[in-house]
This record gives structure tokens, sequence and C-alpha cells, in this order.
């Protein structure tokens, strides 16, 4: 468990975060969202006890990360950003050491790393070095490491950057497989992963948390708009004209993907406009091809948390 | 501060001394430079079955103490300055250790390197036994003397590298810093040593402590200059490190 009480942190006069407070239940998996810069690496680093907070603490595992820093530290399993490795090692000797620095015996550290050179798919480089490997395996080096001694706390900093789209879907997965048995806390500004592998997102702007929810949840409270998503065969621009003149509809937007004519409605969440659509589209003749209702997406809630100040200068 | 963890770091250190050529190579070059001190010293007009032609050498001062200012440097370079270029400084700096742990592991490491290096020319008193007759005592305290100013450098090497991710820049800077330490004794001898500052500056001057020991003599104040300069300077490092944190 992980439990952020007011966390501050100071870089002379810049805050780098303030006020930061959260918490995280057994098991669960919260996505760390932002923009860059935005303090997501060093709550983390506070988290994981490499830099201490101005004021406020956290407790991880039952541990105080001040004042019984070595037990909390001896509680977590950190992939920093930058993935710390001994380039001139083995992944197995680079394994041993590790399993050595957080204090486990020998014959734990044995039946460990086989363990999770296997849930981390490194069996067929477990002796090379390090230095020849490439990023993604580089990236499960990172993870095999940080999960090694079993910890109830996993934080892990952009885990999924800068490797290829293949293995950035495997990393996923074995992240996804951590939760339930660890608490999970992962940085991401990738909106979509955050649906797909997170209980829970957490969204952190400018040093400060503006939203924290399950994703679905997210969507709903910040709507007072929900969106309808057509596809429609037929002349595009006089459909939009015709769904626009429906009453409750506030945006009409048009894509044409593939030879399909999508088109994604914002309406009012007080009535359901699918029947009102359906008709009309019958009643004109057209194909219709689907039609179903969806949240906003991530993209949207983080643009409209994020940017809120802007587009109110703009307005 | 526990064992363990100082000496986890002790042998991953040690293992990478071995595993990169760096080891073998000063090693040779010490033992080369400290070998011709050693030879030139017993095959002049006048030998003398002593050590000290080793210790300080014949020709100008590269005698074996004096490779110490060239070796330390050498050997702590990478140290800090190497994991912090990596990162893995952020992964030692979050596992369950403390600062000085991780400090005293990499001290000791290198430490001991350079007491298997001693260690490979304690030929040269058995040849000294061989062939002629030599007093104990200047050859147990000189290996004393090495031993402690050894460690000393390798104190200054290591927070040099605690400065920074470059291990160039680090290695100039410990080599400046020892070179000032060897020699800061010939400025006591500006201005007739009348000089305010003389006799404290020659006090911090490493040449100074080991020369009695070179002939034998054991002063207490000596080791406690070496102990108590080495503490300081493994102080520093360890505070240095801690302010990696706040960056």
């Amino acid at each position: 468990m992980i439990e952020a009480k007011n966390l501050t942190k100071f870089y002379g006069d810049y805050p780098a975060i303030e006020n930061v407070s959260f918490t995280a239940q057994d098991g669960e998996v919260i996505g760390f969202l932002g923009p860059n810069g935005a303090g997501k690496t060093t709550t983390m680093r506070i988290l994981t006890g490499f830099t201490p907070a101005t004021s406020g603490t956290a407790i991880i595992a039952g541990y105080d990360i001040q004042s019984e820093s070595i037990q909390a530290r001896g509680s977590i399993g950190y992939l920093p950003e930058t993935v710390p490795l001994y380039t001139d090692m083995t992944v197995r000797e680079y394994l041993k050491f590790m399993g050595a620095l957080k204090k486990m015996d020998r014959a734990k550290i044995r039946t460990r790393i086989n363990d999770v050179v296997d849930l981390c798919r490194l069996e067929e480089y477990a002796d090379s070095m390090i230095g020849k490997l490439s990023k993604g395996y580089r990236q499960r080096v990172g993870i095999a490491q940080a999960i090694l001694h079993e910890p109830p706390v996993l934080v892990l900093d952009e885990p999924t950057i800068g490797i290829d789209p293949r293995q950035v879907v495997e990393t996923r997965q074995i992240i996804k497989s951590l939760g339930g048995e660890h608490t999970v806390i992962l940085s991401t500004h990738i909106l979509p992963e955050v649906s797909m592998i997170c209980d829970r997102v957490l969204i952190i702007d400018e040093g400060q948390i503006v939203a924290m929810d399950k994703t679905e949840n997210l969507s709903s409270k910040l709507g007072d708009i929900t969106q309808i998503i057509m596809n429609v065969q037929g002349p595009a621009e006089e459909i939009t004209r015709v769904i626009e003149q429906v009453s409750g509809v506030k945006r009409v937007s048009h894509t044409d993907a593939g030879g399909h004519n999508q088109f994604i409605i914002e309406c009012d969440p007080a009535e359901d406009l699918r029947t009102e659509l359906t008709r009309l589209t019958v009643e004109h003749g057209w194909g219709l091809q689907e039609i179903r209702t969806g949240g906003l997406s991530l993209e949207d809630i983080f643009l409209r948390l994020t940017t809120s100040e802007e587009t109110d200068e703009l307005n | 501060m526990s064992f363990f963890s100082i000496k986890v770091i002790w042998i991953k250190e040690l293992k990478a001394y071995f595993n990169s050529p760096i080891a073998y190579i000063i090693t040779a070059l010490f033992l080369a430079l400290s070998g011709l001190s050693f030879a030139l010293s017993i095959t002049g007009r006048f030998p003398e079955a002593s050590m000290r032609g080793f210790l300080f050498g014949p020709i100008g001062p590269i005698g074996a103490f004096f490779l110490i200012v060239l070796i330390a440097p050498a050997l702590t370079m990478r140290l800090f300055a190497e994991e912090q270029k990596l990162g893995t400084l952020e992964l030692l700096l979050t596992a369950p250790l403390r600062d000085i742990e991780i400090v005293l592991g990499k001290f000791f490491a290198a430490l001991s390197l350079l007491t298997v290096m001693f260690g490979l020319t304690l030929y040269f008193p058995l040849l000294l036994y061989w062939f002629g007759d030599p007093d104990l005592l200047p050859i147990l305290t000189g290996y004393l003397g090495l031993f402690l100013m050894g460690a000393m450098g390798i104190s200054v090497g290591l927070f040099s590298s605690s400065l920074t991710s470059n291990q160039i820049v680090s290695a100039v800077l410990a080599t400046a810093t020892l070179l000032l330490l060897w020699l800061s004794n010939v400025t006591s001898t500006l201005g007739d040593g009348e000089l305010p500052w003389a006799s404290l500056v020659r006090f911090l001057a490493m040449s100074e402590h080991v020369r009695d020991m070179a002939y034998g003599v054991l002063d207490s104040r000596d080791i406690v200059y070496f102990i108590s300069l080495t503490a300081f300077f493994l102080f520093l490092t360890v505070r240095a490190v801690e302010t990696r944190r706040w960056k």
C-alpha cells in the first residue's frame, strides 16, 4: 500500500510538486499521467527514497519514507526513467548483484532469478552482456530487477518509452500481470496505455494533482458531455447538417475512415439521442452501419484538464 | 552500518576491476616503475640493503610513495563518476543501503586492490634478505606507510569521483589534490621558512609523514595524520553523495 501525504518538493524557489496526496490499495495498478515536466519523476523519486521531500511524507507498505527509509526502500521495486544497468555485466550477474543489494539470501536469489527471467522472457539473453542488448530487452532487465525481491510496491517510471511497438505490447502484458500481487505505480504520457493497464488514473499537471479516479469514472464525472459515434453511408455534408439540427446536439465532427463516414457527436447526457438519430438516418434513406455511445476518450479528458488555462486565455 | 551491505558493494567493485583491463594495466605500471627504482637503488655505486630506494626512488621522487599520487586517482576515477553517468547511482541510492555503506564498500575495494599491488612487491625485501642483511623495522614501517598513504590517496580519489560524472575530470582533480598534498612541504622553504602558515602547510604534506616511516620511525602524529585525513575525505564523499540526492 502507498499513502502519500502532502508531498511537496522545491528546487530552489521553484516548486516541482505541491501537496501531492493519494492512496494506492494493495494490488492496484495506478497510472500516473501528465505532460513532460509535470512532476511525475519527482514524485516517484520521493516515493523511492532517492530524493527527500521538502515537506510531507509517504507511507510505503507500512514504513514511513523519512523515518524508516531503509525499510521503505526495501519494500519497493523501482525502474527509473533511464534504466540503470551495468553494461559490462551479464543479465544474470546483474540480477545476482541486485538481489544481494536488496538483502536476499543466496538460495532465494538463485530461484528468483530463474522466475523473473522466465516472466520477463529473457531466457535467450540471460548470459549475454547487458551492453549488447537492444533497448526493449534492457527495459525488461530493468523490470526483472524491480520485481526480483517480490516487493509489495512497484514504481515504474515510463516503462514503455523508446521501445518498439511489439515489445511495448509485451511489456504492458508483463506489467498488467504484476497487478494483484504488487501495488504498481507507473508513469506515462501515453494515454491509451493507462486505459489498457491501469485500474485508476492520477493526472498531474504543473506539480499538482488535477484529477484522480477510476479510468471510466473520470469521463463521466467530467461529463456534461457524452459522445455518440455513428457510421453512416451517404452524403457527408448533408448528414452533418441534419444531425446538427437535432436538439441536444452540441458538436458534430466527421472523419472519413477508410471509406466509412464516421461521425462523432457530442451531446447532452440528459437525453439519449440514439433513437432520434436512427430514425432520421432511416428516414433519409442512408445506410446506418453502426451507432454507439462512447465516453470522452482519455485524450479528451487529459487535454481538458491540463490545458484549461490556456483555452480560457484564448477565449 | 552493516558489514553485509558494505561487502556487496566491495565484491561488485572488485569484480569490476578485474573485468576491465584497468587493474592489470595499473598493476603492471606500478610493478615496473617501483621495480625499476628498487633495481637502481641496489645496483648503484654504494648499494645498500634497504627499501628506501623502492619507497622514495633514486631518481627524483619516483618511488612507490609518489606512485600512489598517480595510481590512486586511476583506481578511483570511475567508482562514482561512472555510476552517475550510467544512472546506476539512482539504483544504489534507492536500494536499502546507507550512503556510508556504499562509500565504504567502494573504498575497501580500491584499497584491497592497492594492497594486493603492494603485496606483489614483497619479493623485494626477500631479495634483500637473500643477498644482504637489512633491518626489519624500516621494511615494516615502510609498508605501513604505503598502506596508510594509499588509503588516504583513495579517499581523496573517491571524493573527486563523487563530484562529477566525468572520469577524466575526476582523475585530474584527484591527481592535482594529491600532488599538492605531496609537494606542499616545499612551500615552507619560501621566505626562509618564516611565512605565517609555513608550519601548517608543512604539516599537511604527505611526503613529510612518510619520510620517517621509510627510516623505521613510527610517530603517532604520522599515523593520526593519515587516518584523520582519510576519514575526513570519506566524510566529504558521503556528504557529496548525499547532495546528489538533491539534484
